[in-house]
């Protein structure tokens, strides 16, 4: 392998790939039985982290980001004037092996532009994971995309060398798709996730029966979506998401704030800000919706369409809830525990635990690590003190956000600083 | 009371031996301490523990019956934390344990259970940080040698997540503080102390040592390390927070051209 050309090369296509969010090795059940080389069991590992504080777990490339497509929000559209490359089958498979045996990746993320056709390119993808896997021996990480229209028996393939599957949305919303990518239809994206869906349904039946059936795609699927492009509210967003988790069994949905890459008047200008607040609160939204319980519509609806910036979403439904508490720390079941703003599930763990050998008072909730700040207004523990006035929502509110310091406190603040 | 001192080797076993110890003398007020921590005080009562194998294995059979895999296994990480005072905190959670019918290792209320438990969580943050830190690079007889100076003693419990992944090389870990590695030698690892020339830089890739390829695949992932980050999104804040400065030293992504 030339090592210059290739220099180049991942240097063009590493960097026309960053915008894709995701980022997980874990979730696969690869073990390393063959005395191969990888293995991709249990807990994925961020190995680093760049400047802008995302991980670094697997190697994020396209294969090419030629493109014969021009959706407005995209860096490689066909439309824009950037320096083109393309990688041969094997330098990506070099590139990965040397990588992954030095212990900087967990594995490969490889995605493309599409040249020629759909199939054509999920061609190219395909072989580069069966390389890996049947001639380098490789059970590490492989997410591949799935290029929007590509076969069914394309997808089949791919999904038994690779660990997950993805295909990106984009943009939330069909009318929004439209106006951005004319050329795109939303059922070229729908029909290869529906395709996967159903595989992997179908291996795993199999799978209970036959032992030896093979993996396939072990990790399942992940779609992602920009968020600040085509005008949606947090509602809509959090909607869509909502389907594709219930429909398509997807594993992860990523929220992408937009990052400006185009004089498209159609778009937020260049150098505006990323939404990255926003999108930090519609990642709380999503795991208050998978991991606490709650429904989506007790957080966002009709009237209530977008999430406060100044606090985290849960706050945010406790303080139109009040009549749910206070709560009883000692007596509440998990549920209930789940719900009280300040308590990740780690602590509702604790907390479960600890209460079969004492009652737990104020101090036992502060070791624990209980944000008590947020905490204290809702609940009640073995103590005589605890908020005994009748506050109002906005009194509570104001009481958090001044004991508080949060890191976006600049970007929220709207006031005026003279002489600062 | 006067206090009594036990020192022990620093090895797991020796400290379970001077639990033995305790629990055979009904020794009352005790401090059990590494024997290169060691801080007695003139006239103080003074004990040196002589590591047994029997003894030590019957206090961990012992603890089985009254822990889960989970608490006897956080008990191990606590001890590796190397803290100083650890052992008498890990006494006092084992003396609870064993005067209770159940399993108390989830009794968070309780300051010592707590407290190993969050030392334990220390230890494992570190060993998976070591378990992503890590950075092969291959020398010239073919062994991908990695070096790291972690704050605990986390070797014996990455050793199991790289032989399982790093299965058809060779390779050494080397922890530059504790002076001692492993190495794993395509059948099996061993616990390695290795000599290194003088002026040895842990920090460099010598080319009198290093393969010339190795170069090319540092170069190439400083290259990718700084094409996929997105400049507008700068955070060095969280950058830090997940890659603190301690371990910049040996990563080669953050090495200065």
């Amino acid at each position: 392998m030339s090592f210059q050309r290739t220099q180049e090369k991942l240097k063009i296509l590493a960097d026309a790939a960053k915008y894709d969010v995701s980022c997980s090795s874990s979730g696969s059940k690869r073990a390393n039985i063959n005395k191969g080389l990888g293995d991709a069991t249990g807990m994925g590992i961020c190995h680093s982290y760049t400047e802008d504080g995302r991980c670094v777990s697997l190697l994020k490339i396209l294969l090419t980001n030629y493109c014969i497509f021009d959706c407005a929000y995209c860096v490689t559209r066909k439309s824009n004037d950037i320096k083109r490359a393309a990688f041969k089958v094997q330098e990506v498979v070099d590139l990965t092996i040397n990588f992954y045996r030095r212990n900087y990746i967990e594995g490969l993320f490889l995605s493309s532009g599409i040249f020629k056709s759909a199939d054509y390119t999920m061609e190219r993808l395909v072989a580069v994971a069966k390389k890996l896997r049947l001639e380098e021996n490789f059970n590490g990480y492989i997410h591949l995309k799935s290029i929007p229209g590509a076969s069914d028996e394309l997808m089949r393939e791919a999904g038994l060398y690779a660990d997950r599957l993805s295909v990106n949305i984009e943009i939330p919303t069909t009318s929004g798709l439209k106006r951005l990518a004319p050329d795109k239809k939303r059922e070229d994206f729908i029909k290869p996730m529906v395709k996967v869906k159903n595989e992997i349904i179908q291996y795993k039946a199999e799978k209970k029966i036959i032992k030896s059936t093979p993996k396939y795609a072990p990790a399942g699927q992940s779609t992602q979506m920009i968020i600040g492009a085509s005008g949606e509210n947090d509602f809509q967003i959090m909607q869509t998401s909502n389907h594709f988790y219930k429909n398509f069994n997807l594993k992860r949905v990523y929220y992408s704030g937009y990052v400006p890459i185009s004089y498209d008047d159609r778009l937020p200008k260049i150098g505006s800000d990323v939404p990255m607040l926003r999108e930090n609160r519609l990642y709380q939204t999503d795991w208050l919706m998978r991991f606490y319980g709650f429904d989506i519509s007790e957080i966002l609806n009709r009237h209530h369409q977008n999430l406060d910036l100044d606090i985290d979403p849960k706050l945010s439904w406790a303080l139109r809830n009040l009549h749910e508490f206070p709560v009883d720390i000692n007596m509440a079941d998990k549920r209930m525990l789940a719900r009280i703003p300040g308590l990740g599930m780690k602590s509702v763990h604790k907390i479960i635990n600890a209460r079969r050998f004492r009652r737990l008072n104020w101090e036992h909730l502060k070791k624990i690590g209980v944000a008590l700040n947020r905490a204290q207004y809702f609940i009640i523990c073995n103590s005589n003190q605890f908020e005994r006035r009748d506050l109002t929502s906005e009194k509570i509110k104001g009481f958090i956000l001044q004991n508080s310091t949060s890191k976006y406190r600049k970007s929220l603040s709207n006031q005026l600083s003279l002489f600062g | 009371m006067q206090e009594k001192n036990l020192t022990y080797d620093g090895t797991f076993d020796g400290f379970l031996s001077a639990v033995f110890h305790v629990f055979e003398h009904k020794t009352g007020h005790v401090n059990i301490q590494n024997e290169f921590a060691a801080q007695n005080e003139l006239f103080s009562d003074n004990e040196t523990i002589i590591t047994e194998e029997s003894k030590a294995n019957r206090v961990w059979k012992g603890l089985k019956a009254k822990l889960s895999t989970h608490g006897r296994c956080q008990l191990y990480y606590a001890f590796l934390s190397e803290q100083s005072g650890i052992e008498n905190t890990l006494l006092d959670y084992i003396q609870y344990a064993f005067s209770r019918d159940r399993a108390v290792d989830k009794d968070y209320s309780h300051p010592s259970i707590l407290k190993v438990a969050q030392m334990a969580k220390m230890v494992g943050r570190e060993k998976h940080r070591m378990e992503a830190f890590v950075r092969f690079r291959l020398t010239k007889d073919h062994i991908y040698f990695a070096n790291i100076e972690p704050d605990f003693n986390v070797l014996p419990l990455i050793q199991k997540h790289f032989k399982r992944r790093y299965a058809d090389q060779k390779w050494v870990i080397y922890d530059i503080k504790r002076r001692y590695g492993l190495f794993y030698d395509l059948d099996k690892v061993d616990i390695v102390n290795m000599n290194f020339p003088v002026g040895f830089d842990f920090t460099k890739t010598d080319s009198d040592y290093f393969t010339e390829q190795e170069f090319e695949f540092q170069k190439l992932w400083q290259d990718y390390f700084k094409s996929t980050n997105i400049a507008s999104r700068k955070n060095m804040k969280l950058h830090i927070r997940h890659v603190p400065k301690r371990y910049w030293k040996y990563l080669s992504e953050k090495q200065p051209n």
